[in-house]
């Protein structure tokens, strides 16, 4: 029965090490990592409905704790990521048609995708923060 | 069963150990979830800095409103559809030890069903409840 223990020998995707650097991996790399950071991030926004939905004062709390410096740097670490999968996630509907594929066109759209969402993140703040005196 | 001298095919040999054959279904469901996610998400964002430093009432009255709180229960449809397939596909990639793969899948699925539940049940509580 030794042999029925042993792991399915399905394969595994290649390991990050045997790549040169290039700017396509990187944003690769971050889209992957967003998406788990999104993943857990979710708990954010459960928060929030959750607070709004017991109460005045539960809702008072979970605003004390975004408005904490703390919390506001873990908030822009949030949108940041979001904003980001959502432009890379962009970037695969292209690759998706069957365009976009030329080494300049895949290195132009993942600079895109960076300084964009850095961009929308930041300008994004500023009306937050601008509409009302911020969070 | 002996991997060199063996008469099968090579055919043969990787049937059962390869793909679950729902590869395309996931793939379609992920890019799926990711357009509506892209409309939802924009609009979820609209929403939040519209809200931004908002006294509770005003974050109450607005949730309740069918078309807040309508596209806001589709984003938590469609976010955790989303999520839970992109954490199986982490999952598979990275986890190698078959028992460890199936608890870190089961573990996935309660945990997007859990938060998918809570953030519809809250949105809903807003509109529904006292
Ligand atoms: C905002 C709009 C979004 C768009 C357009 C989008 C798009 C995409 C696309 C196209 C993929 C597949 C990438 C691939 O095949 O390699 C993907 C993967 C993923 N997404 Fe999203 N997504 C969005 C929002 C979200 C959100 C809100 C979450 C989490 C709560 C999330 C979590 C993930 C995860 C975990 C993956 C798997 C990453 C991987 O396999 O490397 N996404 N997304």
């Amino acid at each position: 029965m030794a042999e029925a223990r042993r792991a399915v020998e399905r394969p595994l995707s290649p390991h990050l090490q045997v790549y040169s650097f290039l700017i396509n991996m990187v944003m690769s790399i971050m889209h992957r990592a967003t998406g788990a950071a999104l993943y857990f991030g979710t708990l954010l926004l459960a928060a929030w409905l959750v607070s709004a939905a017991m109460g005045q004062k539960q809702y008072e709390l979970v605003s004390e704790l975004f408005a904490h410096p703390l919390g506001k740097v873990v908030l822009f670490g949030y949108s940041w990521a979001l904003i980001h999968h959502m432009l890379g996630g962009i970037r695969h509907f292209i690759w998706d048609t069957g365009r976009g594929f030329q080494i300049w066109q895949v290195n132009l759209l993942s600079w895109l995708t960076i300084l964009g969402s850095v961009t929308l993140t930041i300008v994004l703040w500023a009306a937050a923060l601008g509409i009302r005196g911020g969070f | 069963m002996s991997q060199q001298m063996s008469q099968r095919t090579p055919l043969a040999k990787v049937r059962g150990l390869g793909s679950a054959k729902e590869g395309t279904e996931h793939f379609w469901k992920q890019r799926l979830t990711g357009v509506s996610n892209l409309i939802l998400v924009c609009f979820a964002i609209w929403l939040v800095v519209k809200l931004a430093g908002a006294d509770y009432a005003t974050v109450k009255r607005t949730l309740a409103k069918p078309q807040n709180a309508i596209p806001l229960l589709l984003l938590v449809i469609s976010g955790v559809i989303h999520m839970r397939l992109g954490m199986q596909t982490i999952i598979e990639d990275y986890v190698q030890s078959e028992g460890r793969k199936v608890t870190a899948l089961m573990l996935n699925s309660f945990f997007t069903m859990l938060v998918g539940l809570t953030c519809a049940f809250a949105v809903l509580k807003l509109s529904f409840g006292a």
